[in-house]
């Protein structure tokens, strides 16, 4: 019989970014008891490398912005793919969560009267994020996490959770192991929150850090709850390319706020060539207009560079695959050229993008204030996720919640940049809420010893696997270089058919790993774990892919190159059937209530 | 749009140029280098030596992922963003204290194995990890932010961004806890309990100078935290990756309020040698 630490509490939350630690606050001010784990430190998980912003219609700077214009933007970059009523309720109660960071302590820029002030953003129509610098996700995260340290919340550092627990259908509570022993803990609670963040590990050139191996998707998904737009991965346009090390590192949009341009190869701004129609009547006729609008000049209508994500990732892949790249097999982002309109560019840039100028300095010898960067597109985000009521935030397994990057429906298709920080606050926060309410209408669960030891005995097994077998390290790398090229930015039928067949030896390759030492702190071992949940979000993202016969937002066919209208009614769920088959359905999207329809009409 | 095609023109050629020399600094090709790292549990351990392949714009964490990829599975390491930003991978590079994730190779001589280790001011967990958990428990005894009552209707504050960049030069701290290494305090004394340490003053500092923040924490700043035992060596100040002005910014403008409220030996002498600034002077004006 395994031996576990108990530990009971009427909400779990597991997670502790943006989203976990609000979601832990919340239900704390609701009196409920509240246990908090995370992979890392407290203060590590990935919202701290969040940079440009976060979006907010505080209309602090251009008082034509309101809830009703960032709900039209969101549904626009999402491709009407969104859950609406997440869009509308995240539209108009972000100012509200930001307003609350800052009675927190967070210490946003300014405007000139005082203000919390905002930048410009890709696919927003006025500057709305509001930021510090480019490490706004560090000022949100510290806050947090120095709030939460004061409410009565437990946290569980360093622990990882492995399964879900139920009592049939309902949610009992999860099981986890901590690092620094190896000893397995189980918590029995009335309802969780997952709030574990991405998948950005499945590929090989990402932005995510070692923490985005999927779990909370994985988890959910083997919990029985419906996972919704896996298809929908965010390419982000610019990451690093050099040298290969940091290949992947994001480069902020920010930079391109600030006025930073893309050039090719041969010295053209490419994406003045190719600028889709939905956007047309909204983006710079030529690049004196795109450089006024960077400066505030509320007449103008934003540059291309400023086009939504997916655009632009996919015209750098164009540029590149036509043998106009940079020298790395990218292409040239450039801010040093504000120098002919600043005269104290050299400052300004630093002033405002301190963070790039300092990893561009260090990681690649680059002074960005003198030269331009090689940029190209990196795995980023991923849309889809667990499939949630809109108003509370759970799922369809009753007292399991999901929030922030796990979660899915607030961004459709395709997000927009900044609006991840705001989901975080603003679901976080409902989450905690109903997860709350939820309990405290519950009973204690029961927990089912023989399930756990089950879990556990599983968990165990690459300490008794035979020793010379392979290590994990192997595997992860090779599925993650499979995903780039198979299931990466541009996809096709036989490809991903492809990448099935891979998934399959890779499962197999994955069932013998083996690991060596003890079950103190032992990377091995905790990458074969997060192995098994890699492999489970590749298969759904490639199901999810193959499914959707069209491009649309994050998710390009270049067998289907094209936006079909049809494929604009239903999302893509994919559950866990009954004898473990992963089941593919199309679920139609609720009509749209009258009054956002109008909206959208008047913000077209 | 003739002028920005030339000036699109200059950005590529000085994208090519850039890129050339990176290419030639170092070549991309791979060499063997050494590198000695802490091996061992709790009290117990010692170095073992990994040969491993480096290539260009390599950084020591890359190399310690080979290591761990290669020959030694079970290396235990703390890392997340691999960006500087997170203050997971702190460690001892050849005796320096430095964050693993932003260390070139190409800054070290790879002639000589390079040591790794883990902080020394801490407990060791396992090989590269520490217990960093007393950092945690000493931000609790600090007490928390509390703002002034809201200056807007609305329930808005306004400040100027002069007041908001003092504080959020210390605000950009993301707790490696390096400064905590090498604070002889801490490292050689073990006062944990009775100095809570330079980041965690540059936090109160945060506090006491923020702008919409209302409490006075300059007594238990004394009493509890222990700030009398800094003596201004200003070793934290040398290893912050980000630049914080521990010391001059944060530290001393504290012993300057201690010593307005309590006698406070070191901190007068500081504030003769100083001159008579008053407490809580806005950094930039005192440089
Ligand atoms: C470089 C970069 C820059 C970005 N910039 C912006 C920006 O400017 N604006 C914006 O809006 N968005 C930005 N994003 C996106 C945004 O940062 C993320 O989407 C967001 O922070 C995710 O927050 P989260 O709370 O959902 O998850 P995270 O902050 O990732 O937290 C996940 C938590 O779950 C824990 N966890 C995971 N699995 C387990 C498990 N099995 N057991 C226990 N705990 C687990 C982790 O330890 C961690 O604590 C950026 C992303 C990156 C990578
Ligand atoms: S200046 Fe003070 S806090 Fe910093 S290292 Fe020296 S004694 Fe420690
Ligand atoms: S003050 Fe600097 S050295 Fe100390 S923990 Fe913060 S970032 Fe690290
Ligand atoms: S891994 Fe985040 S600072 Fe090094």
């Amino acid at each position: 019989m395994p031996e576990y630490q108990r530990h009971e509490h009427d909400v779990l939350v597991i997670g502790a970014g943006g989203a976990g630690l609000r979601a832990a606050i919340e239900a704390a001010h609701a009196g409920v008891s509240v246990g908090l784990v995370c992979k890392s430190l407290l203060g590590k998980a990935h919202t701290v490398m969040a940079e440009g912003g976060v979006a907010a219609a505080l209309a602090n700077v251009d008082d034509r912005d309101n809830w009703k214009v960032h709900f039209a933007d969101t549904m626009r970059g999402g491709q009407y793919l969104n859950n609406w009523r997440m869009a509308e309720l995240h539209a108009r109660e972000a100012p509200d969560r930001v307003r609350e960071l800052e009675a927190w302590g967070t210490v946003f820029d300014r405007t000139p009267d005082g203000r919390i002030l905002q930048r410009n953003f890709g696919g927003h129509k006025y500057p709305r994020l509001a930021h510090v610098g480019d490490r706004t996700g560090l000022e949100m995260i510290r806050t947090l996490q120095d709030y939460a340290i004061y409410q009565p919340i437990d946290v569980h550092m360093e622990c990882t959770i492995v399964s879900l627990l139920k009592d049939g259908n309902r949610i009992a509570g999860a099981l986890g192991y901590d690092r620094e022993r190896g000893r397995f803990k189980l918590f029995a609670a009335k309802a969780v929150v997952l709030a574990t963040g991405g998948i950005g590990r499945a590929f090989s050139v990402t932005s995510n850090s070692w923490e985005y191996t999927g779990d909370g998707h994985a988890l959910a998904y083997n919990a029985g709850a419906a996972l919704q737009d896996m298809e929908f991965v965010q390419f982000h346009p610019t990451g690093m390319v050099w040298p290969p090390s940091v290949r992947g590192i994001l480069v902020t949009e920010g930079v391109r706020g600030e006025g930073g341009i893309l050039v090719n190869r041969e010295g053209r701004r490419f994406l003045f060539d190719d600028i889709p129609e939905n956007y047309r009547s909204q983006t710079a006729a030529d690049e004196e207009e795109g450089w006024r609008y960077t400066q505030g000049d509320k007449s103008a209508r934003r540059p291309p560079e400023l086009l939504t994500r997916d655009h632009v990732a996919r015209a750098i892949v164009k540029e590149v695959r036509e043998g106009r790249g940079s020298p790395h097999g990218g292409v040239f982002l450039d801010i040093s050229w504000i120098r002919s309109k600043l005269s104290n560019a050299e400052e300004h840039i630093k002033k405002k993008l301190p963070s790039m100028y300092h990893q561009f300095k260090q990681l690649a010898d680059i002074d960005i204030t003198r030269e331009p960067m090689e940029v190209g597109p990196t795995t980023h985000y991923v849309m889809g996720g667990v499939r949630v009521d809109g108003d509370t935030q759970m799922s369809s397994v009753p007292g399991l919640f999901a929030a922030g990057e796990v979660g899915a429906g607030l961004h459709g298709a395709n997000r927009l940049g900044g609006n991840s920080l705001s989901d975080l606050l603003v679901f976080g926060m409902r989450a905690g809420k109903y997860a709350a309410e939820f309990a405290a209408r519950q009973s204690s669960p029961r927990v089912d010893a023989q399930q756990a030891d089950a879990i556990v005995r599983e968990a165990l097994e690459p300490f008794n696997r035979q020793s010379d077998g392979e290590g994990p390290y192997q595997v992860e790398h090779d599925l993650q270089g499979m995903m780039q090229e198979l299931v990466g930015i541009v996809r096709r039928e036989d490809e991903m058919r492809r990448a099935l067949d891979a998934l399959k030896a890779l499962n197999e390759r994955a069932r013998k790993v083996s690991v060596t030492g003890n079950r103190e702190y032992n990377p091995g071992w905790h990458t074969a774990l997060d192995l098994r949940n890699l492999l489970t979000v590749s298969e759904i993202v490639a199901r999810a892919a193959l499914e959707r016969k069209e491009s649309r937002g994050g998710h390009f066919r270049d067998d289907f190159p094209a936006k079909d209208p049809a494929y604009g009614k239903f999302n893509i769920l994919i559950r866990r059937g009954p004898n473990g088959e992963m089941q593919v359905t199309r679920e139609p999207i609720p009509e749209l209530r009258e009054d956002l329809k109008r909206i959208i009409e008047e913000n077209k | 749009m003739a002028a920005t095609e030339s000036l699109a023109r200059n950005v590529v050629e000085s994208g090519r140029r850039a890129a050339e020399r990176s290419d030639t600094s170092a070549g991309t090709q791979e060499r063997s280098a050494t590198f000695r790292v802490w091996r061992g549990t709790g009290s117990s351990g010692q170095f073992r030596d990994y040969q491993t392949k480096v290539s260009e714009g390599m950084v020591v964490l890359d190399a310690i992922h080979r290591i761990q990829a290669e020959d030694a599975t079970d290396l235990a390491v703390r890392w997340n963003c691999k960006a500087g930003k997170c203050g997971s991978c702190s460690a001892e590079i050849n005796g320096m204290p430095r964050l693993m994730c932003m260390t070139r190779l190409s800054e070290l001589d790879l002639d000589k194995a390079v040591t790794v280790e883990p902080m020394r001011a801490f407990p060791v967990v396992k090989d590269l990890v520490t217990d960093v958990s007393s950092n945690f428990r000493a931000k609790k005894r600090i007490r928390k932010f509390t703002p002034r009552p809201p200056d807007a209707p609305d329930g808005t504050w306004r400040m100027a961004q002069s007041d908001a960049d003092r504080v959020q030069e210390f605000r950009k701290c993301i707790e490696c806890f390096l400064c905590q290494d090498v604070c002889h305090v801490l490292r050689d004394h073990h006062l944990h309990e009775q100095f809570v340490g330079p980041r965690l003053l540059v936090h109160a500092a945060q506090l006491e100078m923020h702008p919409l923040d209302i409490l006075d924490r300059t007594n238990e700043l004394k009493e509890s935290h222990g700030i009398g035992y800094c003596n201004i060596t200003k070793c934290c100040t040398k290893v912050c990756p980000e630049h914080i002005t521990i010391t001059d910014n944060a530290i001393i403008p504290l012993k300057e309020r201690v010593v307005d409220q309590h006698y406070d030996p070191l901190g007068k002498l500081v504030r003769l040698l100083r001159g008579r600034r008053s407490a809580g002077t806005p950094p930039e004006e005192a440089q």
